[in-house]
């Protein structure tokens, strides 16, 4: 278990959280939750940095906060993306793509051709 | 999710409370991983541990939210705040859009008000709250003598002040304005300027543009500093800006003079109406100006300036001048009887200035006046339409609309208005002080006034557009606060109500007619004088006539050979067909220049000290037709004749208060006096005139013969039945045949006159402008008023008129609250204006509101006003049809 235990790379955080989201609204416990499961129990965070995020990411307007009753009928706060929630997913999930698979390419390789190396030697 | 908005609905009354916030969301997610935990199989104990390790550091992160929270909060409030002000300003817009008569009416009025309050105060702020660009002017002062409208002392004394006193800085003498021909690529063109004493560039603290200042050590005596410091803009004029004139020679009036240096291009000297052109160094002083004054204590011709040692008071300055004055009237008791001096503020011609200040101050206070009646009829104007929208408004009430919101709408409606009032004015008011700045009354270009507009007056402007605005926008605001939603919507509104409204409006337009009277009175005082000062006798008759100016010392023409050009200028004048009478004379009455204050004794005085002189006079050295050019009157005795030549006895025409003050009430012709050493016979009496300005009270005058007393300063007088263009046109032709160098200036005497008639002018024009805006106001308001009186009481007048009420009754129940209160108002107003004369006396000719044509005219005016504003709303009254308007109910 602690093999699995990745540490959160900056910004990954906040677009899980946007993705998390995509389906609707969720409170706090609900989208640790969702993170965990989606990953297989590869992604720990520490719970407590979630809630920052969220925060920060509702002051940018990329989320809406609501209050409102859990699936035990406790007031909880609710979380929901704004229309420009939305747009800042499907843009930073093209980003994060195309990111990933430039770095898996590159440690995918097994020979690499090195002409400047030949020449010189 | 209903419990959202209802907790959002308490979020309005209690505001939110973010901390709790904060607590209860993270409260939330810990027992929620409990409750999970727990369904683990974990024990309560343990999985609250569990959870709360999980979470990390609970207390900072609950205070972070609050932090975010608080921000979020805030933002959320701006947001608000801004939508409903938009949502405020395009209803309020859209409102105005649909009445677009009201909304032109109103924006108007307004900008009509401010704008005259902009461009009277730009001047304002130009004339007595600028600092002059010199370095700490709050310490700078010019020294008067006692008398009032005075000037300084003279040379020699100014030296004696500057030498014993302890309690000046430093102290600067300025002879100004001088002129000089100044030669350079071969022409001679006139210019003007100050001659300064070495020290004055270091005492204002003024640092060069371009080369250097000359300083107190380079003066050796008499004539040892042959320097001139040039003006930015006679650099730029003359020079084309060419920093190679550093160092070169000029001449002024033929003397070599070498350009040393250039002034900043804000620097005029400490006199904001004047734009000199030079600076010369005072120990030169007699080649520019042909005569000598350094040292001579008889004659004070200059301006007297000086900084105060830091921490000295005013008064321990002027006491210590007072001693020194003490001291000289001891040691020189022939000429220095009574030097006593006192400080006055610098910058508007001495105690001029307290006059201007006073006049401006004043402007300014008829300007508020007049945005003040302009407000109050805005006031009524949104009264009148408040309590029409009375039903819309109580409607809203009634549908829920919050009366702050309401009042917030309203005064956003009125804010609106103010602020489109207020930019239209700026906007007009800017345009015409950037006319004004570029506008040189007096045609030369050392004389005028240059406005900058800065922040200030766009504040100001923008101030009191604010302020007119929430005041007159409060009336209907209160109007809404009040509405009681039931009955105005039962179409009546509560008599009580309505009575009490009336009256406050009532208050309001009696206020504004009041101040419109007065702007009347004191607008018609103003013209009346300006039209007095017109066709005051000034002992001259300066139609058809032209003037010429001929700088023949300019270019070095002196003495024999001045009298010898002077005969010839005037030979071939009056050769020209059509001249009736040409001569000169040294400087035109009337014109700022002349010989003044020469002593005059009986014959036979050996001790000519002032003590012992008769009286002091001006003195005109003159052609023989000189006198009939400039149409004054002989009325006994002969004229100077060109016989009366330098080996003749000197003979004199004086004029009556010469005269009467000389040999009383014998006759004087044949009599004899004094002047300067030298016997003269009176041969001729002529009229009284103005010499100085045309409010001075009567001054002796002496015309003695030009051949007798040579002048090298021309002045060519000529009347003639041609136009003013073909004998300019003649004249030049010979004046550049007979001296081709000299600079000549040729204008109608009419046009010369202008500065003299200048103060009185600009009085009328700006009272004028005034008056006309204050009864335009009127109009507007009384007409507002009782139209709207007539219209909100047709259906009882017409039932009135249906059981037979008679057209009298009809008439004073419809218009005569309005007239009532015009002829209330206007009482008000005469009386005001009677008071506030006073001041305009001293800048108006013979201004005098007890002037019973002022008083007449002031009450036609006002009548006039009530009978055109009433004369609609009474005449619909008259016509109603009793018939047709109740059956329209």
């Amino acid at each position: 278990m602690e093999a699995a235990k990745l540490e959160f790379l900056r910004g990954t955080l906040d677009v899980l959280i946007l993705k998390s989201l995509a389906w609707g609204p969720l409170h706090g416990y609900g989208i640790t939750g969702f993170i965990r499961q989606q990953s297989d129990d590869a992604l720990l965070l520490e719970e407590g940095t979630l809630y920052p995020a969220l925060w920060r990411l509702e002051s940018k307007g990329l989320l809406q906060a609501e209050w409102g009753l859990s699936e035990n009928k406790r007031k909880a706060k609710f979380y929901r993306l704004t229309a420009k929630g939305r747009r800042q997913l499907q843009q930073e999930t093209t980003t994060w793509q195309a990111y990933a698979a430039a770095v898996s390419k590159v440690l995918a390789t097994t020979q690499p051709n090195r002409p400047l190396a030949e020449e010189i030697g | 999710m209903s419990l959202n908005r209802m907790s959002r609905r308490y979020d309005r009354f209690l505001g939110p409370d973010i901390a709790a916030d904060v607590r209860d969301e993270l409260r939330f997610h810990i027992d929620a991983k409990v409750h999970d935990l727990i369904a683990q199989g974990w024990p309560e104990e343990a999985a609250r541990k569990e959870a709360e390790r999980q979470f990390g550091n609970l207390r900072a992160t609950q205070r972070e939210g609050e932090r975010i929270g608080d921000s979020i909060e805030r933002r959320k409030h701006m947001k608000e705040y801004w939508d409903d002000l938009l949502q405020d300003v395009r209803y309020s817009f859209r409102k105005l859009v649909r009445s677009p008569g009201f909304s032109a009416v109103a924006i108007l009025t307004l900008a009509l008000g401010i704008s005259v309050n902009i461009v009277v105060f730009g001047i304002l702020n130009e004339v007595i709250l600028h600092p002059l660009h010199v370095t700490e002017p709050q310490n700078l002062y010019q020294i008067f003598h006692q008398e009032w409208m005075s000037g300084g002392p003279s040379y020699p004394a100014f030296e004696d002040f500057r030498r014993r006193n302890t309690t000046f800085a430093g102290m600067a003498a300025i002879y100004g304005l001088s002129s000089v021909g100044l030669q350079w690529n071969n022409t001679v063109r006139e210019v003007s300027g100050y001659d300064v004493t070495g020290n004055y560039f270091d005492l204002l603290g003024v640092r060069p543009e371009l080369g250097r200042f000359f300083h107190e050590s380079d003066e050796h005596g008499p004539g040892s500093a042959p320097y001139v410091v040039l003006s930015d803009a006679l650099w730029r004029r003359e020079f084309h800006a060419d920093p190679g004139v550093i160092g070169t020679t000029v001449n002024l009036s033929t003397h070599p003079f070498t350009i040393i240096g250039v002034a900043p291009p804000d620097f005029q000297g400490l006199e904001r109406f004047f734009w000199p052109g030079y600076f010369v160094p005072m120990v030169n002083e007699e080649q520019v100006e042909g005569w000598d004054f350094l040292h001579s204590r008889l004659y004070n011709p200059v301006a007297v300036i000086g900084r105060l040692k830091p921490g000295v008071t005013m008064q321990q300055a002027s006491d210590n001048l007072n001693a020194i004055a003490h001291e000289l009237a001891r040691e020189y008791p022939a000429t220095d009887r009574d030097e006593s001096a006192r400080l006055v503020r610098p910058g508007l011609e001495g105690d001029r200035g307290v006059v201007i200040r006073e006049f401006l101050s004043s402007v300014m206070v008829l300007a508020l006046l007049v945005l003040l009646a302009a407000s109050a009829n805005l006031a009524s104007l949104f009264a009148a339409r408040a309590s029409d929208r009375s039903r819309e408004l109580a409607l809203r009430v009634a549908l829920g609309s919050s009366r702050e919101r309401l009042l917030r709408q309203l005064l956003t409606e009125t804010i609106l208005v103010s602020l489109l009032g207020g930019i239209l004015g700026m906007g007009c008011a800017n345009a015409l002080l950037m006319v004004l700045s570029r506008w040189q009354p007096f045609g030369t270009g050392s004389e005028h006034l240059v406005i900058a507009v800065d922040v200030r007056v766009y504040l100001f402007g923008l101030f009191l557009s604010l302020v007119s605005g929430t005041a007159f926008g409060f009336i209907p605001a209160r109007h809404a606060w009040q509405s009681r939603p039931l009955q105005a919507m039962k179409n009546n509104p509560p008599e009580s109500a309505y009575l009490r409204r009336f009256a406050a409006r009532d208050l309001l337009l009696c206020a504004q007619i009041a101040m419109c009277s007065l702007l009347v009175t004191a607008s018609l005082v103003a013209v009346r004088g300006m039209v007095r000062a017109l066709n005051a006798p000034l002992g001259i008759e300066p139609k058809h006539t032209v003037v010429a100016e001929v700088g023949l010392g300019m270019v070095g023409i002196g003495g024999d050979e001045a009298h010898a050009k002077q005969k010839e200028i005037i030979d071939a004048a009056e050769s020209v067909p059509g001249v009736q009478a040409a001569g000169i004379v040294n400087f035109l009455p009337l014109s700022g220049s002349g010989m003044s204050g020469i002593p005059v004794y009986w014959p036979g005085t050996v001790d000519q000290s002032l003590s012992n002189q008769v009286l002091d006079t001006r003195v005109y050295p003159i052609s023989p037709d000189y006198l009939k050019a400039a149409g004054t009157r002989l009325l006994t005795g002969r004229n100077v004749r060109w016989r009366d030549d330098a080996h003749a006895p000197r003979v004199a025409v004086v004029n009556e208060t010469f005269a009467r003050k000389m040999f009383g009430n014998g006759p004087a012709v044949g009599r004899h006096f004094l002047l300067w050493n030298e016997l003269y016979e009176v041969i001729g009496v002529a009229e009284d005139g103005k010499y100085v300005d045309l409010n001075e009270s009567p001054i002796c005058a002496v015309y003695t013969s030009t051949a007798q007393m040579g002048q090298s300063s021309t002045v060519l007088v000529v009347r003639s039945k041609l136009s003013s263009g073909d004998i300019a046109a003649a004249l030049q032709r010979i004046l550049t045949d007979i001296a081709p160098t000299a600079p000549i200036t040729i204008r109608t005497w009419e046009n010369a006159l202008s500065n003299v008639l200048f103060p009185a002018r600009a009085a009328a024009a700006a009272l004028g402008v005034m008056g006309m805006l204050a009864a335009m106001l009127a109009l507007t308001g009384i007409f507002g008023m009782a139209a709207y009186s007539v219209s909100r009481r047709m259906k009882e007048l017409g039932i009135r008129a249906a059981l037979g009420a008679r057209r009298f009754q009809i008439l004073h129940s419809a218009v005569g609250r309005p007239f009532g209160l015009l002829v209330f108002g206007s009482f008000v107003g005469l009386v005001a204006g009677l008071f506030a004369s006073q001041l305009l006396g001293k800048i108006v000719y013979e201004a005098n509101s007890r002037d019973p044509l002022v008083m007449c005219g002031a009450i036609a005016t006002m009548a006039f006003l009530g009978f055109v504003a009433t004369l609609i709303p009474a005449r619909r009254a008259l016509g109603l049809n009793p018939s047709v308007l109740l059956r329209e109910e």
